[in-house]
């Protein structure tokens, strides 16, 4: 065991290009650094195009190239440096120390492999388990995420299951290795209301039973709120706001935040007309010289549209990427 | 309140869809996607529709607009039976009934320019001369709130709000009086979703449109309805003004179903009720209230009958045991 005041998870200076045709290039990550402690659940929100889902996967090191590349930085888990790992190594760290779930469980799980098959497979290759032991495994495993009939549901394929069902099965696979980090990509995104909040208490109750931090990639703003202990706000491939789940949603201060909690329509109170942000979010490949947002910001001054604005820290536990916040510090934003 | 005007009246809707089987490709069962549902739309609101995947709330709205025929019951619109219409004979009707889809880009013709497409409709109805319908086109993409120039431009184009915009602009091109949104909004990111939600209103207060709203997200239908249906399984379980529903939910499934939106809002937190299981397969849905198999409240009775609905005051129907009389054994 390493010291306690390491991070889990130290992304620095992340930049993941994409390569298009006429040379044009899409900085889908661009310039990302954050830390994910032991233990936490850290949510990365943003619309589509921001750069969310690109980061998790460059993190994985998934990031199909060519058209894509990490150009640069560095990504440390528990102080190893896994952007410089071999394909191989890699590949152990992916099922040992970092588990996965992505938003579609019919797609990443294999449909002519049972579901007991594609756990076993997992303990077996990782964790160097015999097939007896591993299926027995399995077994259990089923059964810790909520499946009544788990003997049977091991000889069951992925089509034999519903969405809900099929991601629970995905989450016993992505524990069966007591993952150090769970990685967890839209993971209720396809899910009626009812099996959303089953499968988010799930995933909270597997995190505390094997100890483990989460990255939680979303757009919805309402799952954060859940189940998040600190959130990254991400627009134009980089974090404009970072806080922790009580300051971004009581305090939020970048006008893109403020924007975003504003265009959602509330369950309890009554508003006669939403907010909303002009405009879309810009294309990868074009991105707006200065501030990203600005385009689309009401608070958007000349200096916005010359210089890209640095992340800085505005309180204890909070930074922001806005000219707002530079001098005056701590004003908020309406 | 006075009594409102109806738009629409649906009476006993039921639209089965037949289940093949065996060698010889037999009708072996139904799919009861919409099993008798009865409501009224009255002119100039908006109502919502809410249900799961599988509640069957897309089929009714398709069911409504007749682009499905309906397998048994009645849809009168403005006091018409459009339930047994032939298609030519339904022609005059569709002129006053519009459907704005949830993917604009798989309902545009790509091939088209969004001139043409938003144009399309009036040819089909031939009620306006050429230069008419150019000037109409004109008139309506500035009122959806795109440029005149998009006129030449090709649906790969836009953006996928500015795609729903279009959507909208040809819905209205031939002055509907009743427009179907089926999840018009649920692909969009939430910036541009409220975008599309204001227009949406204006629009309807400009042109005094009437909607259904079929979404599955209860927040935006509690921002855009003034009553709001909630389906389970092919059946209207509870129906009323919006307050009444999301203040004082009477359906156990509507209360559970309110109770699981995860909320935006780290300082209210609200308790919450888990239903067991998943939603029962609509071919072979469960006798008696098709929700007891989930409900937390169910009894013997929720098993062996069908609730009907029964009026809880004003304007809230629900459809449940708990507020039914016992019946005579």
């Amino acid at each position: 065991m390493q010291n306690q005041n390491q991070p889990l998870l130290e992304v620095k200076g992340l930049k993941t290009y994409f390569y298009m045709e006429q040379d044009r290039v899409a900085k889908a990550v661009d310039d990302v650094s954050f830390t994910l402690k032991k233990g936490e659940t850290l949510a990365l929100v943003g619309e589509s195009g921001s750069g969310k889902s690109i980061t998790s996967l460059s993190i994985m090191r998934l990031i199909p190239s060519p058209p894509g590349k990490i150009v640069e930085g560095s990504v440390k888990l528990e102080g190893k440096e896994l952007l410089t790992l071999s394909d191989r190594d890699m590949r152990r760290v992916r099922g040992n120390d970092i588990g996965m779930i992505f938003q579609e469980p019919m797609t990443s799980l294999n449909p002519v492999y049972t579901i007991g098959n594609q756990i076993a497979e997992t303990l077996m290759k990782h964790k160097k388990m015999r097939k007896k032991e591993a299926y027995k495994r399995a077994v259990d495993l089923l059964k810790l995420v909520g499946f009544a009939r788990a003997e049977e549901i091991v000889n069951e394929y992925p089509h034999q299951l519903s969405g809900g069902m099929r991601q629970r099965a995905m989450i016993a696979i992505a524990m069966s290795c007591d993952p150090k980090l769970l990685i967890a990509d839209e993971p209720t995104t396809a899910l009626d209301v009812t099996i959303q909040a089953q499968i988010l208490d799930l995933m909270v109750e597997m995190k505390q039973k094997f100890d483990s931090s989460v990255l939680l990639i979303t757009h919805d703003l309402g799952v954060v709120a859940e189940v998040a202990d600190r959130v990254l706000v991400m627009y134009g491939g980089q974090i404009v706001e970072e806080a922790t789940v009580y300051e971004l949603f009581t305090n939020p201060k970048h006008p893109y935040t403020v924007g975003l909690l504003n265009s959602i329509p509330s369950l309890d109170e009554e508003v006669d007309r939403l907010d909303s942000i002009p405009g879309t979010v810009p294309p990868a490949h074009r991105f707006p010289h200065g501030c990203r947002f600005a385009p689309r910001c009401k608070h958007a001054m000349p200096e916005c549209l010359e210089e890209n604005p640095e992340l800085r820290e505005t309180d204890a536990h909070h930074k922001v990427r806005c000219y707002l916040y530079e001098e005056q510090g701590g004003e908020k934003v309406g | 309140m006075a009594e409102k005007e109806k738009l629409l009246e649906i009476k006993n809707l039921k639209k089965y869809f037949p289940v093949k089987g065996g060698v010889l490709q037999r009708t072996i069962g139904h799919v009861k996607a919409v099993d008798d549902v009865s409501f009224d739309i009255f002119k100039g609101e908006t109502l919502g529709i809410v249900g799961e995947s599988g509640s069957g709330k897309s089929t009714l709205g398709r069911t409504i607009l007749k682009l499905l025929d309906p397998t048994e019951g009645s849809i009168l619109f403005e006091g018409n039976e459009l339930a047994k219409l032939s298609h030519r004979k339904m022609r005059p009707y569709r002129q006053n009934m519009q459907m704005v889809f949830q993917d604009p880009f798989a309902s545009l013709n790509p091939r088209m320019s969004i001139g043409e497409l938003i144009e399309e409709p009036m040819v089909v109805q031939q009620s306006m001369s050429k230069q008419e319908r150019k000037d109409k086109v004109v008139d309506l993409l500035r009122k959806v709130g795109l440029p005149e120039e998009a006129r030449e431009k090709y649906p790969h184009e836009f953006s996928g709000g500015q795609r729903q915009r279009i959507g909208i602009a040809r819905a209205l091109s031939i002055n509907p009086k009743f427009i179907i949104g089926d999840e018009p909004v649920s692909a969009l990111d939430v910036s541009v979703q409220s975008q599309v939600l204001n227009l949406m209103e204006d629009l309807q207060d400009e042109f005094d449109l009437t909607y259904l709203f079929i979404a599955h997200d209860l927040s935006v239908v509690k921002h855009i309805s003034d009553r709001v249906g909630v389906m389970y399984l092919g059946r209207l379980a509870e129906i009323g003004p919006k307050e009444k529903i999301y203040s004082n939910p009477l359906h156990p499934y509507t209360q559970a179903l309110l109770s699981a939106v995860p909320v935006p809002n780290v300082e209210t937190k609200r308790e919450k009720i888990y239903l067991k299981g998943e939603l029962p397969s609509p071919s072979n849905p469960p006798a008696g209230c098709t929700f007891h198999t989930r409900c937390p409240e169910a009894h013997e009775r929720c098993r062996l009958e069908k609730p009907e609905m029964v009026h809880q005051g004003e304007g809230q129907y629900v459809a449940c045991h708990l507020y039914t009389p016992a019946a005579v054994k």
